[in-house]
């Protein structure tokens, strides 16, 4: 059983955009799940279509092998949901927010109010929880989400740009958070366009693109078939021209401190850093150009990575 | 079965919990201004203007609207909870919480339906306070008085929610209570017994299905009616049943709440 199976599903708006080509997508149980691609290609769509806040044109989506057709009750009742846009009353305080939503999925009061503490708590609102939501910063609204989307323990959790706009300590927290639920047995379905975010938490991931599924395979099987990085390297020199090396290293000046290599994954970077040392240039430090997933997330939305097989963690 | 009727009836209290807590947060704004208007009604057309006019149906004026007066907080109140709150989650996108949650669309109608009726009545109750001050208010059936509130408050709650799925502005929601609501509710037989218009109007009227409201309304206090009890019960139940139909029809479709 997957915790969602997504069979050949179209949608084609009243305007005639085809937002999905038909669509197929399976995530397992207790997967951690990044759904990527840019903007526009129809992961909004896909999510508004398995939380049925929008009609398909056709194709089936079961969650927890429930369709959404025949048994879409049950469904619901697996799914939590945190929409991209803020989608809560302002004027209600926050833990009413909460509880509304334990509500609305049948959770008894007294464990709305218990749950409701210990989210509150680990997401460090518990403070705030008399505060109108309007008066909430903008990592904290989304913390609200969050939570208003775990009240009722749902076995399949969407993320939707989770961590958009937040800063980076926070992030990291909500992260910690996020594994955690995962480890304890939900399955999380991520979409973000932080693609380090993606290729830290996530085991198996889909890009969508011009609404089809362009990728669909494991983390790892994915990062490789990245067969070059870039690096940056800060000299100590002035840098008058671009320096001559033998070797499979593709240099280019960014400034008179700043050189950028692209070299091959198999290929040391001893070989050019002696051939700079031996031209007298002293390197102070290094770093990668860009994470790995960012950089084949862009060769495969341009097309210039062939495919992979899907294979699955 | 069970379980899954336990947790609806925890959803349908929730939803309704709210829609109260969401009238009576703001009292100011949605239960005072009807009780000022209608005691504004009782002073003009009741103490200043009513003594010239005289008795109405063997009825002193101001007894004679004293009815309708209720009923036309009722109605325009149970109308605009309804629409304005069904709009604004639309509004706001909160109505997400509930599209995404396992609750059959009829427990989400009933909940709105049940808010739009406690504000019909929690206006009506306090319009029914101040004209104490004003009038000797007779009860001739007090079970008639409590079905016409509750399934005019009922109908109206529908209208307002019908209204609610099809506006796409805040403008959308005021046009229906302005150009359709007041005219019908002011010539659906407050001020005036339907006996004193010609042939023509007296016919045209039975056609405002407000004046069925009203006038057993009326008989409920009063006991004096224009228009057959029975025939008024009908076209209420009638209008209910069609409108339900109708809202049932728009949430199962996702008109203007899904994509």
């Amino acid at each position: 059983m997957y915790a969602l199976e997504i069979s050949q599903l179209r949608k084609t708006y009243s305007n005639g955009f085809e937002a999905l080509k038909g669509i197929d997508l399976r995530v397992n149980k207790g997967d951690f799940f990044a759904l990527l691609g840019p903007n526009g290609a129809g992961k909004s769509t896909c999510i508004g279509i398995i939380s049925s806040l929008i009609n398909k044109s056709s194709g089936s989506v079961k969650i927890f092998d429930h369709d959404l057709d025949t048994d879409l009750i049950r469904a619901k009742s697996r799914l939590g949901m945190m929409p991209q846009e803020f989608n809560f009353n302002i004027f209600e305080p926050v833990q009413e927010i909460i509880a509304n939503q334990g509500g609305y999925y049948g959770v008894s009061s007294s464990d709305v109010k218990k749950r409701t503490e210990y989210l509150l708590r680990e997401l460090g609102l518990w403070d705030k929880r008399e505060l109108q939501a309007r008066d909430l910063s903008g990592g904290m609204k989304r913390r609200l989400m969050i939570a208003r989307a775990l009240i009722h323990q749902p076995d399949l959790l969407i993320l939707d740009e989770p961590t958009a706009g937040v800063d980076i300590e926070l992030r990291r927290s909500m992260w910690d958070f996020m594994r955690e639920i995962n480890r304890q047995g939900t399955t999380i379905i991520l979409t973000t366009h932080y693609l380090e975010e993606a290729e830290q938490m996530c085991r198996n991931l889909a890009i969508i693109d011009h609404g089809e599924i362009i990728q669909h395979t494991s983390m790892k099987a994915l990062l490789k078939t990245l067969n070059s990085e870039t690096f940056v390297l800060y000299v100590n020199n002035n840098l008058k021209q671009l320096p001559q090396v033998k070797g499979p290293f593709a240099l280019n000046l960014v400034d008179e401190h700043t050189l950028e290599v692209d070299i091959p994954k198999e290929q040391s970077l001893n070989d050019l850093i002696m051939q700079l040392d031996n031209q007298g240039l002293k390197i102070d430090s290094m770093r990668n150009k860009v994470n790995r997933l960012e950089e084949l997330f862009v060769s495969l939305i341009n097309d210039k990575i062939p495919q992979q097989p899907q294979e699955q963690a | 079965m069970k379980n899954r009727l336990h947790k609806y009836w925890i959803a349908y209290t929730t939803i309704t919990r709210k829609e109260v807590l969401r009238f009576s947060r703001i009292w100011v704004q949605t239960i005072i201004p009807p009780v000022v208007t209608v005691a504004l009604y009782f002073i003009i057309f009741g103490n200043l203007i009513g003594p010239r006019i005289g008795e109405m149906d063997g009825m002193s004026y101001i007894d004679f609207i004293m009815p309708g007066l209720i009923m036309m907080s009722i109605i325009t109140n149970s109308y605009a909870n309804v629409v304005s709150s069904f709009y604004g989650a639309k509004f706001s996108r909160h109505i997400e919480e509930m599209l995404v949650s396992p609750i059959p669309n009829v427990v989400i109608l009933l909940g709105f339906l049940t808010g739009g009726i406690a504000r019909g009545l929690a206006v009506g109750l306090a319009v029914t306070v101040i004209s104490l001050v004003f009038t000797n208010i007779q009860i001739h059936n007090l079970w008639v008085i409590f079905s016409v509130a509750i399934l005019t408050a009922l109908l109206f709650s529908l209208a307002g929610l019908i209204n609610g799925v099809y506006a796409t502005s805040f403008d959308d929601i005021s046009i229906i209570p302005t150009f359709v609501l007041t005219p019908l509710t002011y010539l659906g037989g407050i001020f005036y017994s339907i006996q004193l218009l010609p042939d023509f109007w007296q016919n045209a009227s039975l056609g405002n299905p407000i004046l069925y409201m009203i006038n057993s309304f009326r008989f409920g206090f009063l006991g004096i009616t224009d228009i057959n009890l029975g025939l008024a019960f009908s076209v209420i139940i009638a209008f209910i049943v069609i409108l339900f139909t109708i809202s049932m029809h728009l949430l199962n479709r996702g008109i203007g709440i899904r994509t």
